[in-house]
């Protein structure tokens, strides 16, 4: 039985990959990554890591997959080609290019003589992967790493809504933003300031 | 299932990922194959872990999932701020790096 879901799982993630190399519209591109992390969910379902598989469905599928989907719909990203036009040569030597990466993975893998190579693995116990486990671990044996990615996750959500803010002024001179809010107190000086990053949020302030 | 199966599929998963980083123009795209590449790592990983029955394989996808949420918040900010100055989506085009 166990198989049966493994090559659903496998034939399903190897779709979507290939959907989300080959479809041309890039809000495609991110559904068929949709299906291609839902069935590695159900890999790492089988694989016991149940904490992993859940995360992946949650922060995955849930959080970051919609961050893509309102980038592409903000950027409005229309189908483009995949190939330009006058250098199908280069397309042609990224996919044997990618061809021969596999086939030398494979080699390096299966002819690596690793002992655990062949069997199923002996080593699960009762508890394995279990969210009280994962929890255990990471505030045990692996509480700097915990610490160094919340710190990580904090400049990157830093640094995005730096990179991401309007530079130039307001477009609309009646926008207003929270900081500019803060900043005077009153809505009367407020036509000139510099933008913050909520104007998309706040919008006119008579709307 | 023996635990080679599962790093077939994983190798199959990164060459395709490799190889629509170096096919497509679209830095989202290109981001979604990142992506791709990332997710093959991790099932490796969760395989080995299962094998030897060691949980450390677990922390470790966890915190590659950390990582790859850093890199889309920064890579689709760079792709908003590019938006927003009319420049092309597209990584042919943007080649110079004036400011």
């Amino acid at each position: 039985m166990a198989e049966v879901f493994f090559f659903l799982g496998a034939i399903g993630a190897l779709a979507g990959a290939i959907g989300t190399v080959a479809l041309r519209n890039p809000f495609y591109s991110v559904l068929a990554l949709v299906v291609h992390l839902l069935s590695l969910a159900a890999l790492f379902l089988l694989l016991r890591a149940e904490f992993v598989a859940a995360a992946q469905v949650i922060v995955y599928v849930g959080a970051v997959m919609v961050l893509y989907l309102f980038v592409v719909a903000y950027v409005g990203g229309g189908a483009d080609p995949i190939s330009t036009a006058g250098r199908p040569s280069l397309r042609w030597a990224s996919a044997l290019f990618a061809g021969a990466l596999f086939i030398e993975l494979s080699i390096a893998i299966l002819g690596s003589g690793l002992s655990i190579l062949g069997e199923e693995g002996t080593g699960w116990f009762e508890g394995f992967g279990t969210p009280s486990e994962i929890g255990r671990l990471l505030l045990t044996d692996f509480l700097l790493a915990f610490e160094l990615a919340s710190i990580l996750l904090l400049v990157a959500a830093v640094g995005a809504v730096i990179l991401a803010r309007r530079r130039t002024g307001l477009e609309d001179q009646r926008e207003i933003s929270v900081g500019d809010l803060m900043r005077t107190g009153s809505r009367d000086q407020l036509t000139g300031g510099e933008a913050g990053t909520m104007i998309e949020a706040e919008g006119p302030p008579g709307r | 299932m023996s635990v080679e199966w599962y790093l077939v599929v994983s190798a199959l998963v990164f060459s395709i990922g490799a190889g629509g980083i170096l096919i497509r123009r679209n830095p989202l795209v290109i981001l979604l194959c990142l992506e791709l590449m990332l997710n093959a790592g991790n099932l490796a990983l969760v395989a080995f872990a299962r094998a030897h029955g060691n949980q450390d394989g677990h922390i470790f996808a966890l915190i590659v999932m950390v990582v790859a949420a850093c890199e889309v918040a920064v890579g689709l900010g760079l792709i908003v701020a590019i938006y927003r100055r009319r420049l092309p989506i597209d990584v042919d085009e943007l080649r110079e790096l004036q400011g």
